[in-house]
């Protein structure tokens, strides 16, 4: 890989090591192009949000490049690498109010007051808070923290977000219907994101790739379509080991599914939780072809109605 | 601990859970379900201005506070400790040392003072468990003015705490048929009442956050109350048993201002064998032998304690706290508290107060009215009573500020996220070492202080400028023991999540640690301005005869013949307690809120 110039983000063998000498991600090649959002799902230990943390310079990249937009980030610290993160349980600042939370990176922005709060409120009313400008944090609800915390990276406009399983401290209900405001929010707003989990459901939801994370190392990169398709043609039943093989390479180009540990590896996190819950769209010659988190995908060997649910197994 | 109103061990407990941003449950601070903990690695701040640019700012923070405490800590309990050692032509010589430890009255000093000192632990433990689990595991109506109540002792000045008991246990006085007026038992007595609450409030944190459901699963499984108590809640709170009990041998063992008010019954012990052998034989020499000796007790003391806190500090991030209703098996618990809140606690305070009340005269305002005067009935010396305390306000005025000076530049460096290993092997090294001002005795800082800067620099012993100095020093520990949870309460994340949104590292220090540090800022100058008010065994060697303070007089009126010094001793004890009281709470209640609440002022 030469030195990218166009894309967002460009990790070249990038390995992070803590200051014990622990490496917890290893070689590590990642490419994010502007606009896309790109889920790193894995287990707990398998790197990922090392990997964030890395990205945003908490971490010490200790070999490999760290390109963004062409600039060489490694020695870069943190506060001029222009990411905003989102952490795990928010980090609000507990001194300050709602409105002044968010208009914390914008206080050094040079914008004038007026439109720093004129900012605010647009952030505000993105994420669904209008009026809750001058609450204190500390009453605000977890899901409504996060929501503000969203807001908060969201206001400077980073050419970057990374978040760090944002919604993982939340109960399921809220969380499922959060990640879907988070895509919305983060396709309106055009901003090219990292989000970390390690929940498939998630990734699914919010992600337009999905880099599936394990020991320190990317097993497998695909689109939406291209994974879901994995976990098709492994739920299709017979003809399994072909599923695998219809999703490698993609329309544009990129590696879709590295040709060894892809499968197996995705197979394994994608079955974690056993089933896909998915509608039926309508049938095909081959079988069906079923809704999977806003995604169509063929599901060979399905014979169901159109508008039934299905659970599909994976593994 | 002669000077003490407040302890440091007391503040990390309640402090953290104040802190709005470890508080909010749930989400915050409890991994989440499947959370990813393995690969988060708390704490890194990465280098931002370059490492070389940010290590120069630190090296200049930390140069203030080092160079004060070279200057006056460890060269003046330097000098001191080599005084001892050295004869008068400089060369190394133990003859002085030889000399002291061969003579029998010697080891029974020693012996005295480790026996009041293991006496006041024990008698502290055996009152403050009880008292912790009535006061932090049980609910019942009036608890927190108990625990309240119970705290009032440790905020009074030591000698106040020995004025007190004078008052109760005196012939005349309400406890007087015990016949315990200056008597060990009455040192033992004062000890327990200063450091009930050491124990109550170390303790009875841990105690309120353990799981009730281990001592359950324990019953359930066919154990009886007492075989829970003692094989299930003892084994967990240990670490805070024994760091409460080495803290309280320590404060124990530099008892001076109470073994100095209570008469020094018995042969004494260590320190005011020091003050004696210093003020009345002029014997230097022999001097810094006891204050040798007074260091080695106290070394053993403090290792004890650092070791036993780093046990508490890890187990104390337990859980929510939880109380029950009191039931019948707390009966013998709950009376055991009582009695002690009522006899050991509220006694003596009452009894000080009627005393002051009283006089040659009969009851009435006598004594208050003595206060300022200068000559006459009551009063033999310079300084009136009012002019005393104008001295200590003005005195702890300027040693509050000299101690947060460098106290807070201190309680920053400790707090530091540092990556390198040679780093937070010095930030481990300053932590212990910050606590030895607090071990090395009051009187062996003012003693120092005789033997270096006085001698040394005579124009500035003259100025009246070493006692806020001293009593800086002694304030110290206690200032940076208060600012210290504080700012670890600053979740790391915090920092990193503020750099991230594109604040420089000063940006950082001011907008995310400064608010923590505005909250513990006022607690902490109110601890050094209580201390510096109470300070007697540093200030004792250092206040000028023209300039005393008040704690200084209290002891010398005590010390003087005459109904009417006594009655202005106790009303001057009033007027000190009400005032270091005063402090403590309006201290605690003026630190400002966790959030701005506020949209205003972007």
């Amino acid at each position: 890989m030469g030195v990218e110039t166009e894309r967002a983000l460009v990790c070249e063998g990038v390995s992070v090591a803590y200051p014990n000498g622990f490496v917890a991600v290893r070689d590590m090649d990642l490419a994010v192009d502007a606009g896309e959002i790109v889920a790193l799902l894995g287990a707990s230990g398998s790197g990922k949000s090392t990997l964030l943390r890395g990205i945003a310079g908490l971490e010490r990249v200790s070999a490999g490049s760290l390109w963004m937009r062409g600039r060489r980030m490694n020695r870069v610290p943190v506060h001029e690498r222009g990411c905003g993160m989102v952490f795990q349980d928010g980090q609000l600042f507990p001194h300050r109010s709602v409105a002044r939370n968010i208009g914390y990176g914008l206080e050094t922005s040079g914008l004038s007051r007026a439109e720093r709060r004129t900012r605010v409120d647009e952030m505000l009313r993105l994420v669904g808070l209008e009026g809750y400008g001058n609450r204190a944090v500390q009453t605000l609800s977890g899901g409504q923290a996060q929501r503000v915390a969203l807001a908060r990276s969201l206001a400077t406009r980073p050419r970057l977000l990374l978040l760090d399983e944002p919604l993982s401290a939340l109960d399921r209900a809220l969380r499922e219907r959060l990640a879907v405001d988070l895509r919305r929010i983060l396709t309106s707003t055009g901003t090219t994101a990292v989000y970390v989990t390690h929940d498939h459901a998630e990734a699914f939801t919010v992600a337009d790739r999905i880099a599936v994370m394990g020991e320190g190392r990317v097993l497998a990169v695909g689109t939406r379509a291209e994974l879901l398709g994995v976990a098709a043609g492994a739920a299709g039943g017979p003809g399994r080991a072909d599923g695998t093989t219809t999703v490698a390479g993609s329309a544009d180009g990129r590696s879709a599914l590295a040709p060894d540990a892809g499968a197996a590896g995705v197979a394994e996190v994608l079955g974690s939780s056993g089933r896909l819950r998915g509608v039926v769209l309508r049938p095909t010659d081959a079988g069906a072809v079923v809704e999977l988190y806003a995604t169509e995908v063929e599901v060979p060997g399905l014979r169901a109605e159109p508008g039934a649910e299905v659970l599909l197994r994976v593994g | 601990m002669s000077l003490v109103p407040g302890d440091p061990a007391l503040v990390p407990t309640p402090a953290p859970t104040r802190v709005p941003a470890s508080g909010r449950a749930p989400e915050t601070g409890t991994a989440p379900p499947g959370g990813d903990r393995a690969d988060v690695v708390p704490g890194r701040w990465r280098r931002a201005a370059g490492p070389v640019g940010r290590g120069l700012v630190w090296t200049v923070v930390a140069a203030v506070p080092l160079a004060f405490l070279a200057v006056f800590f460890l060269w003046p309990v330097g000098s001191m400790l080599a005084r001892g050692v050295t004869n008068a032509a400089g060369q190394l010589d133990l003859g002085a040392f030889a000399e002291v430890l061969a003579e029998s009255r010697t080891w029974r000093l020693v012996g005295q003072t480790l026996g009041l000192a293991v006496a006041g632990t024990l008698g502290s433990l055996l009152l403050g468990l009880p008292g912790a689990y009535v006061l932090y595991r049980c609910r019942f109506p009036g608890r927190n003015l108990l625990r309240g109540l119970s705290t009032v002792p440790f905020v009074l000045p030591t000698v106040v705490v020995g004025t007190a008991f004078r008052a109760l246990l005196a012939e005349n006085g309400p406890l007087g048929f015990l016949g315990l007026d200056q008597t060990l038992t009455a040192v033992v007595l004062a000890m327990v009442f200063f450091n009930f609450s050491v124990v109550v409030r170390q303790v009875g944190a841990l105690w309120s956050t353990l799981d009730p459901r281990t001592g359950e699963a324990a019953r359930m499984l066919g154990a009886s109350p007492w075989r829970t108590f003692v094989t299930v809640t003892v084994p967990a709170l240990g670490p805070a048993i024994a760091s409460a009990g080495s803290l309280v041998f320590l404060f124990c063992s530099t008892a001076f201002g109470i073994v100095q008010t209570l008469g020094r019954p018995g042969v004494g012990t260590l320190e005011t064998e020091i003050y004696i052998q210093t003020t009345a034989f002029l014997d230097l020499r022999t001097a810094a032998v006891f204050s040798t000796l007074q260091f080695v007790v106290v070394i053993l003391a403090v290792t004890l304690a650092n070791r036993f806190r780093a046990g508490t500090e890890t187990a104390l991030r337990l859980r929510e706290p939880t109380s029950h209703p009191l039931r019948r098996a707390d009966a013998v618990p709950f009376a055991v508290t009582m009695l002690t809140v009522v006899l050991l606690i509220a006694a003596p305070i009452v009894a000080l107060v009627a005393r002051s009340f009283q006089s040659s005269q009969g009851w009435g305002l006598r004594n208050y009215e003595l206060l300022g005067s200068s000559a006459g009935s009551g009063f033999a010396g310079g300084t009136t009573v009012l002019q005393a305390l104008e001295h200590s306000v003005k005195i702890a005025l300027d040693a509050t500020v000299i101690t947060l000076v460098v106290g807070v530049p201190l309680a920053l460096l400790l707090t530091r996220p540092v990556r390198s290993r040679w780093a937070v092997r010095a930030q481990r090294l300053f932590d212990a070492a910050i606590m030895l001002p607090l071990g090395v005795s009051a009187v062996t800082v003012g003693f120092g202080f005789v033997v270096s800067l006085v001698a040394s620099a005579p124009q500035l012993a003259y100025s009246g400028a070493l006692v806020p100095l001293a009593q800086a020093v002694v304030a110290l520990p206690l200032v940076v023991r208060s600012l210290v949870p504080v700012l670890r309460a600053v979740d790391p994340r915090l920092r990193e999540a503020a750099a991230v949104l594109g604040a420089s590292p000063g940006r950082v220090l001011r907008t995310v640690d400064g608010p923590f540090l505005a909250r513990g800022l006022g607690l902490a100058a109110g601890f050094a301005f209580a201390v510096s008010l109470g300070e007697f065994g540093a200030t004792t060697f250092l206040a000028s005869p023209d300039y005393q303070t008040l704690p200084v007089l209290i002891v010398r009126l005590l010390g003087r013949p005459g109904e009417d010094n006594y009655g202005m001793a106790m009303a001057g004890s009033v007027i000190l307690a009400v005032l270091t009281a005063t402090v403590m709470l309006v201290c605690e209640r003026l630190r400002p809120r966790g959030a701005a609440g506020t949209g205003a002022g972007f």
